[in-house]
């Protein structure tokens, strides 16, 4: 993890506290409140995300919202482009997920087939009400018909650049970076 | 007529200094001076003449396991080894327990010609354990049988063990005991010790072996009989027949040259081709067998030739067939454990692979030192050369070698079975 | 991982990727739809030699909430006596595509055979070989100690196991001797001598021959299955005696700490080496094991089949 090394920082910790903190917004609004919300996150940083989201609507809304985190692994349709892959957690909160509202969180949303997995996954866990989407950034270049309802920051990027979330919980560090380009 | 004439140009006797041995109407005739010697000549610079090999212990298959191994064949693979003379199992379908059978094995061995081979008799019925085979009858018999095993079997009865040696003095025959104690080896698969527990395979214990060699040894003291030790595997065997020699007790014993080499870590692999009776033992084992074979407590090594056809190796290991071939690989590995490990001489070796099993089994005519007058059975080696064993190219119908892929040392080039060529320069004259 | 052949071939890494990946699928368990789309189009043979209705099962079980498709192809009887026809049947199964194939065999190394001997191409999982080993049970068996005694995380270091029966033939004490000694606990097999493997001193566990002298010192007990056939082949005298000497009744459950639990991988002889009413209580966990022997054996083919597979990569050539 060369951090900043090769990469240009588009988002500071600054820019990620108040991109989260719309977002929690815009979900308080969409949904009318935080009542019969869940937060999933998608590991392992939507996970980190999810929980920053769920306490930034609890300073909103006063209320708690429950959060868990949905692994897609064993959903991805990649599986045999690479060894198998070691799991993630999974965990969803007490009383599951029918007739909830689910908010999917993601660091970055990208071909779509994550959120694709992410809902066969939901699928096969329950009925929820309704799903959403969030995600801390859209870098564009979708493969699947899918849209996020709340994003972070728009970043349209070229194909072969990568786009790095690091986040403290995990990396020591809040940041964005956009990498690469060649190769 | 006069015979015609045939010189071992510069070749070493035991690897001494080069002559010609001019060999004549079946015997050696001359003894001269390297590059004097005048009649056909076989080039045989740096090589070295040895008396051709003999083999107390092969399994011919033949009759009833034609698939495996021919008399043919194994006559083949036998002088591609250095060997001029072989002696074959009784453990054929039908068992050669009667004077028919080894009749037909002897008339066979003499069709083919490139080898002697000399028919073992079965000691009892069908190798059955209860009742003695005729074996006056064999010993009478055109193929003058006079070494009697149930090889693959053990004698274990002891009293039939006692009444088998008492008998065979009175053509001075000796009893070869494949000595497996049964009751201590139901099922077993490999030498029990660690290994035998981690893989989860039975074990066969050495002492199953030594056992019957300690009361064999007893009972042939008791009754002043022969006993011969076949395909000795453990350094308690050579302990117990170390003491019977110091007694004076009329024993003889093998060592097959795959327990000289090869150890029972190759189980690991569970690949069958390892799979072998009396099982492969350890490095200790192994240490023990060197030293007895270059003491002279173990007398001869044989090979234990066991052919089987593919499909009872390509399996899992307990359905596997016991046994591995030997004779094309025999010498390079007596070669390579004894020889280059300084523990016996050319002569020495001679000893081992020729003299003292040709004495064994009264092959006579066989094992005969290289003198002039001698009958001309000599193995021409060479001790330089080394080779990469593939068992797709040997004479033998099957492929079970546990050498395959192995470079050893040492290659018999030439081999000349009563004076006449059997193989020159590696190849079969016929 | 290319096969699971024997408990001795895993490491700390690999041990625990395995038992954590299976806590990860138990939860798939407790759900509505207990189906996962992970191996898809992906072919499962379970190549059953010998009858075991329970581990076939818990196989079969594991691979279907995987989404392969499973065939189970039930040999018995047909092994030893024709030399052929592992070869055979392991051609046939290649033929039919078999991406996993999944063997019980009353041969050891049967399983190893099967992977090394280049018959076929696809994952070999020893669903048990003869009296050699039985990986996915030891795995199970860890899974369960772990856990009760351990918080259901990382490994036994210093956990105090006995296991205890006819050590010599059984393949559940290989792997778990094997395994339990790699996530670092203390195993102590406890037999009648006759019962124990020549060498037993040189494996890394301890020896006992007195199971009340072992008892009030370990934190879990695992009885192993004593065949009444071993008592015709004097490897004792008699049921009762090795029930007095070797069988754990409530007395000697009692000696254990109240919190050890006790594991038996089945089937039990009630009476002989397990009384009744110490294989239904509340310390005996044998129905918890054979839960998780599913969600372990769908790990394990997760891992072997969930990513990309050498046919794959022979494909992308």
């Amino acid at each position: 993890m060369d951090s900043g090394l090769t990469g240009s920082v588009v988002l500071d910790a600054g820019d990620i506290g108040r991109a989260i903190r719309r977002i929690a917004h815009e979900i308080v609004e969409r949904n009318k409140g935080a009542a019969g919300l869940i937060l999933l996150g998608i590991p392992t940083r939507g996970v980190s995300l999810a929980d920053r989201i769920a306490s930034a609507i609890e300073q909103i809304d006063g209320d708690g919202v429950a959060v868990g985190a949905l692994d897609i692994t064993l959903y991805r349709d990649d599986l045999r482009l690479r060894p198998a892959r070691p799991l993630e957690s999974t965990a969803i909160p007490t009383g599951g997920i029918d007739d909830k509202v689910v908010v999917l969180v993601d660091d970055v949303l990208f071909s779509g087939r994550t959120v694709r997995a992410a809902l066969d996954a939901l699928s096969d866990i329950g009925r929820p009400r309704g799903v959403q989407l969030a995600a801390l950034i859209d870098r564009g270049h979708r493969q699947l018909p899918i849209r996020a309802d709340f994003v972070g920051k728009n970043i349209p990027t070229a194909l072969a650049e990568q786009v790095r979330v690091r986040l403290r919980e995990i990396d020591d560090i809040d940041e964005v970076t956009i990498e690469g380009g060649a190769g | 007529m006069t015979a015609q004439s045939m010189v071992i140009r510069g070749v070493r006797p035991y690897g001494a200094d080069p002559v010609d041995i001019i060999v004549r109407a079946g015997v050696i005739a001359e003894i001269v001076k390297a590059g004097t010697g005048s009649g056909r000549v076989v080039e045989a610079d740096d090589l070295i003449a040895l008396p051709g090999f003999v083999d107390l212990h092969t399994h011919l298959r033949e009759p009833g396991r034609e698939d495996a191994e021919t008399i043919d064949t194994g006559s083949r693979a036998a002088a591609l080894g250095g060997f001029t003379a072989v002696f074959a199992m009784a453990n054929t379908s039908p068992v050669a327990d009667t004077a028919g059978v080894v009749e037909q094995v002897w008339h066979l061995g003499q069709a083919t010609g490139l080898v002697d081979v000399y028919p073992v008799g079965a000691v009892t019925v069908g190798l059955g354990g209860e009742q003695l085979a005729e074996l006056g009858a064999m010993a009478t018999s055109p193929a003058q049988v006079r070494v009697f095993s149930d090889d693959g079997k053990c004698v274990h009865d002891a009293a039939i063990m006692r009444r088998a040696l008492e008998y065979v003095k009175a053509f001075d025959g000796v009893i070869a005991q494949h000595a497996q104690e049964p009751r201590l080896t139901v099922d077993a698969q490999m030498n029990e010790g660690l290994l035998s527990g981690q893989l989860g395979l039975t074990g066969w214990p050495g002492v199953a072996e030594e056992s019957i060699v300690a009361r064999d040894v007893l009972l042939a003291e008791h009754v002043d009989s022969r006993l011969h030790v076949c395909h000795v595997s453990t350094a308690g065997s050579v302990e117990v027949i170390r003491w019977a020699k110091s007694r004076g007790i009329k024993v003889t014993a093998e060592v097959t040259p795959h327990h000289l080499l090869l150890t029972e870590d190759l189980v690991a692999t569970y690949d069958p081709v390892y799979k072998v009776n009396p099982p492969l033992r350890t490095s200790a084992d192994i240490a023990a067998l060197r030293a007895a074979l270059a003491d002279g407590t173990i007398d001869a090594i044989a090979t234990d030739h066991a052919p089987h056809p593919h499909e009872d190796k390509d399996c899992e290991w307990a359905a596997a067939a016991f046994g591995m071939l030997g004779l094309q690989t025999a010498f390079s590995i007596a070669m390579l454990t004894m020889v280059n490990s300084g523990l016996l001489d050319w002569h020495t070796l001679a000893d081992r692979l020729s003299v003292l099993p040709a004495r064994i089994g009264q092959a006579n005519g066989h094992g005969q030192d290289l003198v002039v007058g001698a009958p001309a059975n000599i193995a021409v080696v060479d001790p330089s050369a080394s080779w990469v064993v593939e068992p797709a190219t040997f004479a033998s119908k099957s492929r079970n070698s546990p050498y395959a892929g192995m470079t050893l040392p040492g290659r018999v080039v030439h081999v000349f079975k009563a004076g006449k060529a059997s193989v020159l320069g590696g190849d079969l004259t016929c | 991982m290319r096969h699971l052949l024997s408990a001795g071939d895993l490491d700390l890494a690999e041990a625990c990727l395995i038992l954590d990946t299976a806590a990860q699928l138990a939860s798939v368990t407790d759900r509505s739809v207990k189906k996962l789309p992970t191996l898809r189009g992906r072919t499962v043979v379970n190549l059953f030699f010998e009858d075991s209705t329970r581990t076939r099962i818990s196989f079969e079980i594991a691979a279907k909430r995987l989404s392969a498709d499973v065939i189970n192809f039930a040999a018995k009887g047909s092994s030893v006596s024709k030399g052929e026809s592992l070869k055979d049947t392991a051609l046939t199964l290649e033929a039919m595509g078999a991406d996993a194939v999944v063997i019980r065999h009353s041969a050891s190394g049967a399983p190893h055979r099967l992977a090394t001997a280049g018959w076929i191409q696809g994952s070999v999982v020893n669903a048990g070989d003869g009296t050699h080993e039985h990986p996915t049970q030891a795995l199970l068996d860890a899974f369960t100690l772990r856990h009760h005694l351990r918080a259901g995380t990382g490994d036994l270091a210093g956990l105090r196991v006995a296991i205890v029966g006819d050590i010599l033939h059984s393949r559940v004490a290989r792997s778990n001797v094997l395994l339990l000694g790699t996530l670092g606990a203390q195993v102590t097999v406890i037999a009648p001598p006759t019962l124990l493997p020549f060498g037993v001193n040189d494996w890394p566990c301890a020896v006992s021959y007195d199971l009340d002298d072992v008892l009030p010192h370990v934190d879990a007990v695992m009885m192993l299955r004593v065949q009444s056939e071993r008592m015709q082949a004097a490897y004792f005298p008699s049921v009762n005696e090795y029930s007095r000497r070797f069988g754990l009744d409530v007395r000697r459950l009692n000696l254990l700490p109240p919190t050890a639990i006790v594991l038996h991988p089945g089937p039990m002889n009630r009476g002989m080496e397990i009384s009744a009413d110490v294989a239904d209580s509340t310390r005996a966990v044998m129905v918890e094991q054979v839960a998780n022997g599913v969600s372990i054996r769908m790990a394990v083919l997760y891992l072997l089949l969930g990513g990309m597979t050498d046919e794959d990569r022979r494909d992308q050539l």
